[in-house]
């Protein structure tokens, strides 16, 4: 536990929770990166004349409806389902925060437009318009990277526009205003700053959002394409071994939820100044 | 009523129609990006210039896309919803098979959903910090964190394959007894209040701390008034406003569930009627059902919008 120590010599008081959560988050991370070099198998061979068989020396998770070995097949799915849902976040935050931040500082009829049309845009269920873009677009992985990005962009935005908006009626800001500080100095130096913890937190639950949106579309069989699994799909194909309670449609459901659970209960026990998600 | 009341409420269903007005242009022109002609691909080998052509007209593709979305949306208006491309049946007739049952599924499920999450949620306010709220906030967490597959996999695995109590996976409509009907919809309900309870409890509890926290009932607790009187009559009234607006925020959840839901149970709904539209490309059918359901998404959380609204005697009272 010599992360506890560094946190607590630093005056921060970790739980016992918050490290086993934080120690998931990076065992996924380092998989992901990793993969290649871990798996046993190569994703697409069959290893396994029997199928759906439970874990074993040979297969450690189990082997899949086709007698794939699922340990390799879970640990290349999560470089699916993290690295096409990071890039979503990315994007969306990027793009969300960064008019967020403008529509905030600025305020005016841009701000107003603005507002309104992402008001009227966030009214729209997410997964229906997953739905609808993919049905165009089709399942590529750029445009599921795309489609989360504009589906999560909105809710970004608004999150920062509304931090933005407090932090533009504080004192240090109302005075480099008044210095007749530009705008660029502004959001870069006096907004971004004191905004940056709770949008870094609202980033991760975004993140979790992503995750949980790309999983369901990839387990209707719209998102990540066979013969590529990411780990929605990985149930998707597997679905027909739930009656007997197959390992393969097991492991990759907790793979999901042993990421997302992570990362929100993470997030939930911030310390109170990073997180504080209500702009006071 | 009050003027500012009244405003808004008229800004609140402002809002919403232009959300309807944005999803049936952004659906039109996503749908209309389509690289591949549709005549064309409908026609497939027996495709020739002139017999394209008579096709689309037919389906109304041709024209400048303004014309399309013009004629489109009247004849939509109008009830008119066009031919289903794969079926080649009128997306009227196919709604009117499915529609019923996707509203019987997300009725009883709310029916369920709300008196469930609103008790655990004000038990936990009410008890805060004791094991029972730090049961219910850990459930709320668990299942906000995983998708609603994981949510049905598990309730699978455990009432249908260890337990036996259960059919996996199949849903028959047509059962005889009201007990096979009850074991019909067991499952799909439960998994869908199961992953649409989680918002509304927290919520919920937040507001209602937040209520218990004020002044005024810091005043009853000191005139010496139960608990319970302290919460029905003092916090609850005037937490009405947050509550039915996590019960509209969990309406998205919902929506979202029932797509899932749906097809894995291979149930008859709406939803299931949807993403198999998604899948076979069927574009005028995936515009119609991402109208119908925005459209409900929309009347449900205004309606809660106008209650919240209503129900702020700040707003209502002269």
């Amino acid at each position: 536990m010599t992360a506890l120590a560094f946190f607590h010599r630093r005056g921060w008081i970790v739980s016992p929770l918050t490290a086993a959560c934080f120690a998931v988050i990076l065992f996924w991370g380092t998989v992901a990166l990793l993969a290649p070099w871990l798996i046993r198998y190569p994703i697409g061979e069959i290893v396994d004349y029997d199928y759906f068989s439970p874990v074993s020396s040979l297969n450690w998770l189990g082997s899949d409806y086709m007698g794939r070995d699922m340990y390799s097949r879970i640990l290349m799915g999560a470089r699916l389902t993290i690295g096409i849902s990071l890039a979503g976040t990315v994007l969306a935050g990027v793009v969300g925060v960064a008019f967020g931040m403008i529509a905030g500082t600025i305020g005016g009829l841009f701000d107003q437009v603005l507002s309104r049309c992402i008001d009227a845009f966030v009214g729209i269920p997410n997964l229906l318009l997953a739905l609808v873009i993919v049905a165009a677009g089709g399942s590529s992985i750029p445009v599921l990277i795309l489609s989360v990005a504009v589906i999560f962009a909105p809710s970004c935005y608004r999150f920062s526009r509304s931090m933005a908006v407090n932090v533009g009626a504080m004192d240090f800001v109302v005075a480099a205003r008044a210095r007749g500080e530009g705008i660029v100095y502004l959001i870069r130096s006096e907004v971004l700053p004191n905004i940056i913890g709770p949008v870094l937190a609202d980033m991760g639950l975004t993140f979790v959002k992503i995750v949980l949106l790309l999983s369901g579309l990839s387990f209707l069989g719209l998102g990540v394409q066979p013969p590529a699994a990411d780990w929605g799909g990985l149930v998707r194909e597997n679905m027909i071994g739930l009656s007997y309670g197959a390992a393969a449609v097991v492991f990759p459901c907790i793979a999901i939820a042993s990421l997302t659970l992570a990362i929100n209960m993470l997030i939930d026990n911030l310390p109170r100044r990073i997180r504080d998600r209500s702009p006071q | 009523m009050h003027s500012l009341a009244v405003k808004l409420i008229l800004q609140r269903i402002a809002i919403s129609l232009l959300t309807l007005l944005f999803v049936s242009v952004a659906v039109f022109l996503i749908t209309g990006l389509l690289p591949s002609d549709l005549a064309e691909d409908l026609l497939g080998q027996a495709v020739t210039p002139e017999a394209a052509a008579a096709l689309r007209e037919t389906l109304g593709l041709d024209g400048s896309p303004l014309q399309r979305y013009v004629s489109w949306m009247t004849g939509f208006l109008q009830g008119d919803l066009g031919m289903s491309l794969v079926s080649q049946r009128p997306i009227a007739d196919l709604i009117r098979e499915r529609l019923p049952n996707s509203v019987t599924l997300a009725a009883i499920t709310m029916a369920l959903t709300i008196p469930f999450a609103l008790s655990l949620g004000i038990l936990a306010a009410v008890y805060r910090g004791s094991w029972f709220d730090r049961a219910a906030s850990a459930m709320a967490v668990l299942l906000i964190s995983i998708p609603e597959f994981v949510i049905a996999t598990v309730t699978v695995i455990i009432f249908a394959v260890w337990l036996r109590w259960l059919p996996a996976l199949s849903f028959s409509p047509d059962a005889d007894s009201i007990w096979e009907v009850l074991r019909a919809y067991a499952m799909p309900v439960g998994v869908l209040v199961l992953s649409s309870c989680s918002q509304m409890i927290r919520l919920s509890r937040a507001a209602v701390i937040d209520t218990l926290k004020t002044s005024y009932i810091e005043n009853a607790t000191l005139k010496g008034a139960r608990r319970w009187r302290l919460v029905f009559r003092h916090a609850l009234p005037n937490a009405v406003a947050p509550i039915v607006n996590s019960i509209a925020l969990s309406m998205s959840s919902l929506l979202g569930g029932v797509i899932i839901i749906e097809t894995i149970f291979n149930y008859p709904g709406l939803a299931k009627l949807m993403v198999d539209a998604v899948t076979s490309r069927d574009m005028p059918l995936i515009q119609t059902c991402a109208m119908l359901f925005t459209g409900f998404y929309l009347i449900l959380i205004t309606a809660a919008d106008i209650i919240a609204i209503l129900s702020n005697p700040r707003l209502t009272d002269r």
